[in-house]
């Protein structure tokens, strides 16, 4: 049992009790921040498994700017009755359960499988030798992304009018 | 040696479920959208472990274009969220039962 074995355990249980906690939380800030701390242990994963370039991005983009959107849309939200009304026991425990079953089966099928014993060897992708491989073999793909994003950005923009046009009337047949 | 494959596969699965759970349990269309990003984080971590498992980076590569679709998805999907809440003012899914 190597340091990294430890750090990778370390790593899972934190990972693990962080995201529970976040999907039980029935405040949606303390959810947020919850998951902050998950996906900050996700990049430090990333990092043992040597990629630090997406260990960076993982910060940048997941924890940074995906959970700040999420905390701008909750505090814009702020007269909602934040916390929600959660549904009974008796409806949600047949998801419980068969979320245990698959849990469960899945973790049997894994460990069972010869291929998954094969050891982790460290290795390190540079973020330079990384950027390389993407220009040099996927370079039309981010071209097909970055449209993505630009469809994603005019798309919200449009939905973003469209919502204040239709609400000025709207709120006054409703109250 | 860090640690067997599999494990890494279990952690990943584990992740993936809690994330499932998160959005079909829970009555709020924020915290769907935020049980969607738990199972994309999952899918980024079962691709790294697999980029390292074969020493490909092409694992690394995919999870470079998840990251962009989770920023694309997230974006959208909360316009739609904030579109929705302007028109009847809640974020309760069981509210959304009206198709006009």
């Amino acid at each position: 049992m190597t340091l990294y074995t430890i750090l990778f355990y370390l790593l899972a249980v934190v990972i693990v009790i962080a995201t529970v906690l976040a999907i039980t939380r029935r405040s949606m800030v303390h959810a947020v921040i919850y998951l902050v701390v998950s996906f900050f242990g996700s990049a430090l994963l990333f990092y043992l498994f040597g990629a630090p370039l997406l260990a960076a991005l993982e910060v940048i983009i997941y924890a940074g700017a995906i959970m700040v959107l999420f905390l701008f849309i909750i505090m814009m939200l702020r007269d909602v009755n934040l916390l929600e009304k959660m549904f009974p026991l008796s409806q949600w425990a047949p998801a419980a359960v068969m979320a245990v079953i698959y849990l469960v089966v899945g973790t049997v099928l894994i460990l069972t499988d010869p291929g998954a014993r094969a050891p982790l060897i460290g290795a390190v992708a540079t973020p330079r030798d990384f950027g390389r491989f993407v220009f040099e073999n996927h370079w039309l793909t981010i071209e097909i992304v970055s449209l993505l994003l630009l469809i994603a950005l005019v798309g919200a923009l449009y939905l973003g009018k469209l919502s204040r046009k239709s609400a000025a009337p709207k709120s006054e047949g409703n109250p | 040696m860090i640690v067997s494959f599999g494990h890494v596969l279990v952690l990943s699965g584990l992740l993936f479920l809690l994330g499932t759970v998160c959005a079909v349990t829970r009555r709020n269309l924020i915290m769907i959208l935020l049980g969607v990003e738990i199972m994309l984080n999952a899918a980024t971590i079962a691709f790294v472990g697999a980029a390292l498992r074969w020493h490909d980076m092409e694992g690394q590569v995919f999870v470079l274009f998840i990251f962009a679709v989770a920023a694309a998805e997230v974006s959208v999907g909360l316009a739609l969220i904030i579109g929705v809440y302007r028109r009847t003012g809640s974020v309760d899914p069981s509210n959304f039962n009206l198709l006009k």
